[in-house]
């Protein structure tokens, strides 16, 4: 039997970037927030050892223990999801500050086109243009409404970055300036402006400089120290929730995070939510949070999970297209990078940050005209000077062995002699791509888990490989003497690191039968629920999500704060 | 011939002529191959322990981490000679033996990677419907893929040329690590040949350039052939350089020991 503890303002479930941000703002207007976390706790301190590539990199030491839960995966409805037993597509976070600790800092904000996408595709090719079976649809909110709120997130993190030169893209004010340059980057920005490209230093988390923000938060420079992404920042030079908001709301005496803390349910009774049923997973009894506000603020999949589990909402139905919780699952592409060797040159591959790259934008959204190409969108272009490590670092020209004699010294004598030009491909809608409870596998409490129906659809395909021939002229342009490319992208291979931006399940928009959220991030079926991680997102677009995220994370807070001073009802 | 070059075939030498040796004895127990083997590895220690590093301290020519957790020792023997295979000793620098990468898979199979803590092993299991791109679908455990590679390797070397794995050439055994690689080898168990090859590969590349404190990349010598400086806390004044920056690595235990 469950203990019922006493009534809060506002429970978040997961405690990582949109937790943090909830908790800051609402704690700092007065109302009292519970933050349950099941993973542990953390701080700075435990990053001393993170210059470790095999325990962070290839052991996953701050992801999701898999073991007590996962996901199951497959390619379309017609297979039998299977458990994604190891890590390797995606790498989820846990514990305190979530994947919000081991993000790279790449920081955008999604397009204008981004958030009217389906009214402006219309607009210009006609509604044609869109195929039968890709449910794009318009985020219910536009870049301009939602500005305010990147600015905030911006302005709490000090993201330190330089002026898109693209003239179609916005304009954004950094409140630090951009990272150094490396000089593959400085040879990127001159082969890509030779092209007639716009180049420029990518906005990151990763401080360029140090910086106070408005809540009197000091952070350091960024070492470039090359242990980065999947890794926890020593310094706190990289933004992340531990370093940022969760002391800003702690110091307000309004904010009481429970760790090792699993919720299992959101408790409603006639359409309004209640609190949520939560585990002490070192004691193992229950309890009852009751809340007059619910924040679902944990990873997409989970967030989703968790509805599907609290019976909230409409599920999706892929073969009538009605219902919500579950629609518009998407991710992202990689298969438009390509590797060019240098035969002259020597990099200091090691030294890098998360966020440290050149990028631009031309073939990214609608920056470029689609009406004689078989795919809409794009994806952003970028040169990322991350920090190569020893274990991972074995790229190889055309034709090398994969071991033997001739792979050691090949591996070894282009260590530092090569560069990568990726980019992140966007990944529309289909209404095959959803997420649902697995009718088998369950999680070490007998409860379902999360499955995962995904491929890689005709647009996203020619889409990459539209892309992939910009990507490998930018390195022959560069001087490269030989370059490599992946191929065609294939069926999504759920063992192979390719990204962790995973969208959608939970999406806004305008209407209630086509989306799960109003544009406060406000479940339309139960008012007192906010949900505003990239569930959120209708699609995936062709850059980082977190900055979006950010945004929305800030969108919810006031819509939160508006909900209590109402006394409740919708907020549209 | 380079210094390296000689210690290397003194090394080589050194081991034929031990195994010309058969028949020794050692408490009273007739050495047979696998134990064989172990004592020619001591050999080979003292043969080519002689550089400055060691020369300089006697007292660290013991290493204590070089003990079996886990394979026995004719497992160790078969893995030790198929990592030299994957990642060979070369002109460029020391292979996967030199650089104690047999010793880190030991170490590391012994442990959580071994037996796959932070995984999902629940079943049921439906290893035919699993293509590779679903990864590891069986309720096999590393542990268990392993000794069933390693007994593939020596059966496959008793079949083609009546010897142990360990024992033959290294076209040899390169001719049965490609036949494995490739599936060309039959395998009855929940997994398949190439799978284990994969996970042999990884793990040999992980023994090389760890840090040291696995236990593999003894002396940092895989970082130093990659130019790798391991853990340092600063590149910010060396970000914008043009030429490359040559900086002598330093393992993790520095990070610690102050």
């Amino acid at each position: 039997m469950a203990t019922t503890l006493p009534k809060t303002d506002i429970v978040l479930v997961g405690v990582g970037w949109t937790g943090g941000i909830i908790a800051a703002e609402l704690t700092k207007k007065g109302y009292k927030v519970v933050g349950l976390e099941r993973g542990k706790t953390r701080s700075t301190s435990d990053y001393l050892m993170v210059h470790d590539e095999l325990r962070y990199a290839n052991r996953n030491e701050m992801m999701q223990d898999l073991s007590k839960e996962t996901w199951t995966v497959r390619h379309d409805p017609s297979q039998r999801a299977l458990p994604y037993r190891n890590h390797g597509s995606f790498l989820i976070g846990d514990g305190l500050g979530g994947s919000g600790e081991h993000w790279n800092g790449l920081t955008y904000r999604f397009m204008p086109y981004d958030f009217e996408i389906r009214s402006k595709t219309i607009e210009r090719y006609g509604e044609e243009k869109i195929p039968a079976d890709m449910p794009l649809q318009d985020w219910g909110i536009t870049y301009d409404e939602l500005a305010p709120y990147f600015d905030k997130f911006d302005e709490m993190i000090g993201l330190s970055g330089e002026e898109n030169p693209h003239p179609d893209m916005p304009k954004i004010k950094y409140p630090t300036a951009p990272l150094k340059e490396t000089p593959a980057m400085k040879m990127f920005r001159e082969a890509a402006t030779a092209l007639g490209y716009h180049p420029y230093t990518a906005p990151a988390a990763t401080l360029s400089e140090s910086y106070t923000n408005k809540d009197e938060i000091t952070r350091g420079a960024c070492q470039y120290c090359g242990f980065c992404e999947r890794f926890g920042c020593e310094y706190g030079a990289k933004a992340s929730p531990i370093v940022t908001v969760l002391p800003v709301a702690e110091k307000t005496g309004n904010f009481e995070v429970r760790t090792e803390s699993s919720v299992r349910r959101i408790l409603h009774e006639n359409g309004k939510a209640t609190g949520v049923l939560y585990i002490d997973t070192k004691t193992g009894e229950e309890f009852i949070q009751p809340a007059t506000v619910v924040a679902v603020t944990s990873y997409i999949l989970n967030n989703v999970r968790l509805l599907l589990l609290s019976k909230l909402g409409k599920p999706y139905n892929y073969e009538t297209g009605e219902g919500v919780i579950g629609k518009n699952y998407a991710y992202q592409m990689t298969s438009a990078s390509s590797t060019g060797f240098f035969e002259d040159k020597e990099f200091n591959s090691f030294i890098g940050t998360g966020a440290l790259a050149g990028v631009l934008d031309d073939f990214n959204g609608d920056n470029f005209d689609h009406t004689d190409l078989d795919f809409i969108h794009g994806g952003n272009i970028a040169l990322g000077h991350y920090g190569r490590r020893p274990i991972a670092n074995n790229a190889t020209p055309k034709g090398t062995p994969s071991w033997g004699k001739e792979f050691k010294d090949a591996s070894i004598y282009w260590a530092n002699k090569y560069m990568g030009v990726g980019s992140q491909g966007s990944v529309m809608p289909n209404k095959n791509n959803f997420l649902s409870l697995d009718p088998q596998y369950t999680d070490q409490y007998g409860d379902p888990l999360l499955s995962v129906t995904f491929n890689y659809k005709d647009n996203e395909r020619n889409q990459q490989k539209y892309i992939r021939e910009i990507t490998t002229n930018i390195l022959k342009e560069m001087g490269a003497t030989e370059v490599t490319t992946p191929g065609d992208q294939e069926d999504w291979d759920t063992t192979k690191y390719q990204t962790t931006h995973n969208t959608g399940g939970a999406i806004m928009g305008a209407d209630p039968k086509t989306s799960a959220l109003n544009n406060y991030l406000q479940m339309w079926d139960c008012e007192n629920v906010f949900i505003p991680g990239a569930n959120a997102f209708p699609h995936n677009s062709g850059m980082n999500p977190t900055g979006t995220v950010g945004a929305l994370a800030y969108r919810a807070a006031e819509g939160i704060e508006k909900y209590l001073a109402n006394g409740g009802g919708s907020l549209v | 011939m380079s210094e390296k070059e000689q210690n290397f075939t003194a090394k080589k030498s050194t081991r034929r002529n031990f195994l010309k040796n058969s028949g020794l004895t050692l408490g009273g127990l007739v050495l047979g191959g696998a134990v064989t083997s172990l004592v020619v590895k001591d050999t080979e220690e003292t043969v080519t322990t002689s550089g400055p590093a060691h020369s300089a301290n006697q007292n660290e020519t013991v290493n204590h981490n070089k003990a079996l957790m886990f394979f026995t020792p004719e497992q160790y023997s078969t893995i030790s000679a198929a990592t030299e295979q994957i990642f060979p000793e070369t002109e460029v620098g020391p292979g996967a033996e030199a650089l104690l990468v047999p010793y880190f898979i030991d170490h590391q199979l012994a442990g959580a990677y071994g037996l796959m803590s932070k995984e999902y092993t629940k079943g049921p299991f439906y290893p035919k419907e699993a293509t590779p791109l679903f990864g590891h679908q069986t309720h096999l455990t590393r542990q268990d893929i392993f000794v069933l590679g390693i007994n593939l390797l020596n059966s496959e070397a008793t079949k083609r040329y009546e010897k142990k794995f360990y024992e033959l050439e290294a076209e040899q055994q390169i001719e049965i690590l490609t036949a494995v690689e490739a599936d060309e080898v039959e395998l009855n168990a929940a997994t398949t040949p190439s799978y284990f090859f994969k996970l042999l590969r990884a793990a040999t590349l992980e023994g090389v350039y760890s840090d040291p404190l696995y236990g593999g990349n003894k002396d940092m010598g895989g970082w130093k052939m990659k130019k790798f400086p391991g853990h340092q806390m600063s590149y910010a004044n060396m970000v914008e350089k043009e030429e490359f920056v040559e900086i002598e690595p330093q393992s993790l235990t520095a990070q610690h020991n102050h």
